[in-house]
């Protein structure tokens, strides 16, 4: 019985690196094209919903709305960049390409490849989410100091949004059924967490549904300190991201033994 | 190190309801080439999954490389070298990136792997494609370079599934002499296959499979002798039935495949006097041969 669990963890912390450079190098020869297209949707939504409806909405929170929308496009940018990296990218190397395959005849455990597209998908939400910062920060939305503080949150959403996403892919027979996450989880996250609204805005029980998202706590840890004022309950936020963090990484690690290895 | 690479004993697996593997044993010697034959759907690719620890038995014993398997099939595999059945080569990368990126998975440096490259190049007859994009080789360079990076680990075992399936005969042939190559250097190799002719020319033990049952072993000269023991007479056109009631005083065992009929004759002379003077008739008498065993031990008209 031990050995399964030892066949669907890391077998140490150092094997998931050669997964996470196998990505990298991929993605080096894609980069410019890879980055544009991770980076390209919050721009739009930033720059589009930002001066537009900026002019209806004037100042939320004491801030510009641009400003206020900048924050929560830091968050949404690393959640859709590892979301879709995880769904996509890994699936597609987990089933049909064969690449999770080839690595399982190494010395490589499961858990190593897992952790390694993890770390990956981790890698690119956290270069998005930097960038909509350092752009935020450029134009004088937030402040450059407040992008530093940032930076781990960003990589946190990331692993959080992975992780989920792992779980996703863990149990989806085919890619037809990611819309489904899409469409009933991830875009509804965007509305549900404060994103482009303040959550005080939505009905009391939403609000309370809000709170177990993932992407109001990155958003909750982000925005206070971008808009230069002191965040609540940081301690509680960090710790519902590193839930969301671990807990489907375990399970999904469990659930791909069971798809790979039977 | 044992002289035993691999050791399987009633070993046994189920998909649901349906037996794959049927309490199997067999024992793969150091340096052997070995192989397991069957029919599509006979369990040799199961096999070489929980070999690797990627499939586990519902009962039995597996030692692999001196170890259990798959309780520390991790430290296992360390020693082995994978040829899938299918490629799955990266194929936006080059070759050297294939090989690189391999590597790196059995924990070794940049600077290790680029000392190995040359030779596993060489190896492969890849030399002048080191830069090229995986996705622009032939099937045969393809199946090289996964034979290469394979090796990367230097491997004692070699675990290979149908190496030469859906390959040109050139191609198949180069395979084929790398593979010796490879034993002459002392490697072991667990084949598995359906094609007779590489069992034959490889193999110095087989193991033939039906049903995820082991039906015959030996080696390949070992198994003609004993289940053939003659010449064989091929014999094509003419109406079947009416041929065999007239040669089978004379032959040991006749049967039909298709429009030809095969007969295992000690005394071929015998027969072709009989069919002396048949118009219409080709016939062809050849040594017996390693298919001829599998087709008698599987029948010949399995696959239908």
């Amino acid at each position: 019985m031990g050995e399964r669990f030892a066949a669907a963890l890391p077998a140490n912390a150092w094997n998931w690196m050669a997964v996470w450079r196998r990505n990298h190098l991929a993605w080096k020869k894609v980069a410019f094209a890879s980055m544009l297209g991770t980076l390209a949707d919050p721009m739009i939504y930033l720059f589009g919903l930002g001066t537009g409806l900026g002019l209806l909405v004037g100042r939320i929170e004491g801030a510009s709305y641009i400003a206020f929308l900048a924050a929560g496009m830091v968050a949404t940018s690393a959640m859709t960049a590892s979301t879709f990296e995880t769904i996509y990218a890994v699936f597609g190397r987990m089933r049909d390409q064969g690449t999770w395959e080839a690595i399982l005849h190494t010395q490589l455990t499961l858990g190593d490849i897992v952790l390694g597209e993890l770390t990956w998908a981790a890698t690119k939400a956290f270069l998005a989410g930097t960038t909509i910062a350092i752009v935020a920060a450029a134009l004088g939305y937030a402040a450059w100091t407040s992008v530093l503080y940032v930076l781990p949150v960003v990589a946190l959403t990331g692993f959080a949004f992975a992780s989920l996403a792992m779980l996703v892919i863990a149990l989806a027979p085919s890619y037809h059924y990611f819309i489904f996450y899409q469409t009933l989880v991830i875009t509804p996250m965007l509305f549900l967490s404060g994103a482009v609204f303040p959550v005080g805005q939505l009905p009391g029980v939403f609000q309370q549904i809000a709170a177990f998202s993932p992407l109001a706590n990155s958003i909750e840890l982000i925005r206070p300190v971008m808009l230069g004022r002191l965040g609540d309950n940081v301690g509680l936020h960090i710790g519902a991201l590193c839930m969301f963090a671990v807990l489907p990484f375990f399970l999904s690690a469990g659930l791909f033994h069971r798809r790979l290895m039977r | 190190m044992s002289n035993v690479a691999i050791d399987l004993t009633g070993v046994t697996k189920l998909f649901g309801n349906k037996l794959v593997v049927d309490g199997l044993s067999f024992t793969v010697a150091s340096g052997e080439c070995f192989g397991l034959l069957g029919p599509n759907g006979a369990g040799k690719s199961t096999i070489a999954r929980m070999l690797l620890g990627m499939t586990r038995p519902d009962a039995g014993d597996i030692t692999v490389l001196g170890l259990p398997v798959p309780a520390r099939s991790r430290l296992a595999r360390k020693g082995i070298g994978v040829v899938p059945q299918f490629d799955n080569l990266d194929l936006e990368f080059t070759v050297r990136e294939n090989l690189l990126v391999f590597g790196r998975y059995f924990g070794m440096s940049t600077r290790e792997i680029n000392a190995v490259i040359p030779r596993l190049l060489e190896f492969a007859r890849l030399e002048s494609k080191a830069d090229s994009r995986v996705g622009l080789l032939s099937g045969g360079m393809k199946r090289r370079l996964t034979l290469a990076r394979a090796l990367i680990n230097d491997p004692q075992l070699l675990v290979m599934d149908e190496p030469t399936t859906g390959l040109d005969p050139h191609a198949r042939h180069l395979i084929w002499e790398r593979l010796r190559f490879l034993l002459a250097s002392g490697k072991t190799i667990i084949l598995t296959s359906h094609f007779m002719e590489e069992a034959e020319r490889l193999c110095d033990r087989l193991c033939v499979l039906e049903r995820g049952r082991k039906i015959a072993e030996g080696s390949p000269h070992a198994l003609i002798d004993e289940y053939i023991g003659c010449n064989v007479i091929e014999i094509f056109g003419g109406n079947p039935q009416e041929l065999i009631s007239l040669i089978r005083p004379y032959v040991q065992r006749v049967e039909v495949s298709g429009e030809t009929l095969f007969c295992y004759a000690p005394e071929p002379e015998d027969v072709r006097i009989q069919l002396r003077g048949r118009a219409g008739l080709r016939i062809l008498e050849r040594p017996p041969s390693l298919e001829d065993v599998f087709l008698r031990l599987t029948g010949r008209e399995m696959e239908k």
